[in-house]
């Protein structure tokens, strides 16, 4: 399976390690790997904000980036879901532009799903001594129906134990230009969410979205705590010991 | 009712620091959701209910005119009289027409979203009529001079202590050193000033839950019953209502009454249901000599064919709200209007306008969760977003925004420039983070990182690190 791996630029310029860890989890699992270098960004932000017009002009790059291979995968939900769900929607009225969107609509994926769903991946090799919570990124769970999947691949890491989150599917505030368009009510939301992790007493938090992560590791960060925050893929690829946790010192 | 949507932050703030309201939200937050997960794992074909619920709606809608007509002629042909009101003031002018036609004094009122909506007890204040709230909820926030903050929980925003002590300075007659504590002592005085109201009230107003077309009738559902002594008790009832609420036959009223329960309260069904069909019949033991059916419309037929037609789906169940992390946040009066959460961020501007209600759409994370919930199953993210593309094409957002995001867009489309900046940025924010890993503040961050650390870039892009490691 000749895979193109869509990093997502939040991966691309905070956290490299995550797409390295997507490209050995996805080899293990047999793909050949490529990365095309004429993706940027999905454009959701464009989307969100209301900018049709420039969120069209991306896709269509990201449409044109990934002719030919058999699937495209993202280590993030969000990202995902913006190429299966919201490409169609965005070209509903041009049937040229549609069908094309369709057409990457069905080879997209989320990581996590992807390594379960389409290559039957069931265990990995990694080893890691934690006691860990999982938040469920939004747009992949409700989007994409992204849920046992990355349960299920934890579940064979060794020394793992995994704690579930109350609240796990709530969303923990990011939203994207929300959290700086309306940062009250998205640090409300990111408190009550670090005030669940840390009632799991679990050692580590999990999602498979950077852009949560992101706003998890913040808060804790602001809040004192020490809880190590990182991508799945990083711990199911077993890197997790290569890199510090998000946020933390080098 | 007097919109201050265009203040949301302002509002939001102020119910973020609102220590009594945070108590009551809390509390909402996790009962409401789990009430309707058990009622849902109790169906199991809850989820082909939703597909039904949505079908008739859509049907409706599709064919709405031919269903209004419908029902006007039935509800006629039971005695009742319709009155068309296009918009709010033609609403209350209607009623108040009604209501000194008979030369009534006081009227009693049930929840009615549609009567908050147009502003009724105002209106009928000023013309020197009273309206008395008997819905537990609304008598409490009508004594408090309150707007509601939730559609089917409209007092949701306080907590026993506080009703205690509205109950208390307005109650003045009752003995000052009475126990009220448990929340039933307060349901039992609330009763027990409002039995004499409802057997003195000249006219009682309801809402309508639906409107059936092949039979004329109005539905109701409470768990009260206040909904039943308001309408059957006065010489006349008035059902204030909206277009939006016929269904075609009473089997589709009761596949969507399946729904609503369980969606708004995780109930199997409400505790009183009530059909009305006309005025008072030879041979019927009570009911009133007039029913009127004041059927308001105020923008709603102009969604029709728009994209905010499938709003109209909408039942009221409050679903949304009671899953929507921003709701939970900020409570309802912040949405500044009468309809707040997810469907008050869709609904809200298209009844007074994007210009007021910017906001409201806007202050969502896209979570889904109320798209998840919806019985009828109504793409409320994918709506907020309709909005932001109108108030985007308007030019309504932030000019630094717009010209922010230009930029940004004119990048993502060029890879080799995007991917330089990328590299860059990442070395740069690298190295200055590299000893503490992130940073407490960060020029034109200051919306992040006021609330929260910005983690610090690992100090390459992954496409630079890639491409060397591909040489």
């Amino acid at each position: 399976m000749r895979v193109a791996l869509f990093v997502t630029c939040l991966v691309d310029l905070f956290r490299p390690t995550v797409g390295f860890a997507a490209v050995k989890l996805l080899r293990d699992a047999g793909c050949t790997v490529e990365v095309p270098r004429a993706q940027t960004c999905c454009g959701q932000p464009a989307y969100n904000s209301g900018d049709r017009a420039d969120a069209k002009a991306i896709a269509l790059r990201v449409i044109d980036a990934f002719v030919g291979y058999d699937y495209v995968v993202a280590p993030s939900g969000s990202c995902a879901g913006m190429l299966r769900v919201h490409y169609p929607e965005l070209f509903a009225d041009e049937p040229v532009h549609r069908e094309r969107a369709q057409e990457l609509a069905r080879r997209s994926w989320e990581l996590t799903s992807f390594l379960v769903d389409v290559c039957a991946m069931r265990t990995v090799t990694a080893r890691w001594s934690r006691e860990v919570t999982y938040h469920d990124a939004c747009s992949g769970l409700r989007e994409l129906g992204v849920r046992p999947q990355p349960r299920e691949l934890l579940r064979s890491v060794a020394g793992l134990r995994l704690k579930e989150l109350p609240g796990a599917e709530v969303c923990c505030g990011f939203g994207g230009t929300f959290c700086v368009k309306y940062p009250e009510i998205s640090d409300k939301m990111v408190t009550d969410k670090e005030a669940d992790i840390v009632a799991t007493g679990a050692d580590a938090v999990l999602a498979g979205d950077l852009g949560c992560l992101l706003n998890m590791a913040g808060k804790l960060h602001r809040q004192g705590r020490r809880i190590e925050v990182r991508h799945v893929a990083e711990v199911l690829a077993g890197m997790a010991q290569e890199v510090p946790p998000i946020g933390a010192p080098r | 009712m007097l919109a201050t949507s265009r203040n949301f932050k302002a509002n939001a703030r102020a119910g973020l620091a609102d220590d009594n309201l945070q108590k009551a939200l809390a509390l909402a937050r996790t009962g409401f959701p789990l009430r309707r997960s058990l009622a849902v794992e109790r169906l199991p074909e809850f989820e082909a209910l939703r597909e039904s619920g949505r079908s008739i709606k859509d049907h409706v809608l599709a064919h709405l005119d031919f269903y209004l007509e419908l029902y006007e002629s039935r509800a006629v042909a039971a005695g009742g009289k319709v009155h068309w009101a296009s918009t709010a003031q033609e609403a209350c002018a209607a009623v108040l027409q009604i209501c000194r036609s008979v030369g009534a004094r006081t009227v009693t009122k049930g929840k009615s979203m549609v009567a908050e909506e147009v502003g009724l007890n105002d209106f009928l204040e000023a013309n020197g009529i009273t309206p008395v709230e008997t819905d537990l909820g609304e008598y409490i926030i009508q004594l408090r001079e309150e707007p509601p903050s939730h559609i089917i929980a409209p007092a949701i925003h306080l907590i026993k202590e506080q009703v205690a002590e509205t109950f208390r300075a307005e109650h003045s007659a009752l003995d000052p050193a009475r126990p009220l504590v448990e929340p039933r002592q307060m349901c039992e005085e609330a009763r027990a000033m409002l039995r004499p109201r409802f057997l003195a009230a000249d006219v009682g107003i309801t809402g309508a839950n639906f409107l059936v077309a092949e039979t004329g009738s109005s539905i109701i559902v409470t768990n009260e019953g206040n909904g039943d002594l308001t309408q059957t008790l006065p010489r006349v009832h008035i059902v204030m209502t909206s277009i939006e609420k016929v269904v075609p036959t009473l089997e589709d009223a009761v596949t969507l009454m399946r729904l609503l329960a369980r969606s708004a309260t995780g109930q199997e069904f409400s505790s009183y249901t009530t059909v009305s069909t006309g005025p008072r019949q030879p041979g019927d033991l009570d009911g009133p000599e007039q029913y009127h059916v004041v059927l308001l419309d105020n923008g709603r037929s102009a969604l029709l064919g728009t994209d905010f037609q499938d709003m109209l789906r909408c039942i009221r169940c409050a679903a949304c709200l009671n899953h929507c992390p921003v709701y939970a946040a900020v409570g309802g009066h912040a949405y500044g209007w009468v309809y707040p959460g997810p469907m008050g961020a869709v609904l809200t501007p298209s009844l007074i306008g994007i210009e007021e209600a910017g906001h409201l759409p806007n202050a969502s994370t896209f979570c889904g969760r109320c798209e998840s919930v919806c019985p009828v199953k109504i793409p409320l993210p994918k709506m907020m977003r309709h909005w932001r593309e109108r108030e985007y094409a308007q030019k309504l957002s932030p000019p630094v925004y717009r010209t922010g995001l230009s930029v940004w867009s004119w990048v993502a489309r060029r890879p080799a420039l995007y991917h330089a900046f990328a590299e860059l940025a990442s070395r740069v924010l690298g190295w200055a983070g590299r000893g503490r890993g992130r940073f407490r503040s960060l020029p034109l961050a200051n919306g992040w990182t006021t609330v929260r650390d910005m983690p610090a870039p690992e100090g390459r892009s992954f496409h630079s690190l890639w491409a060397e490691r591909q040489r």
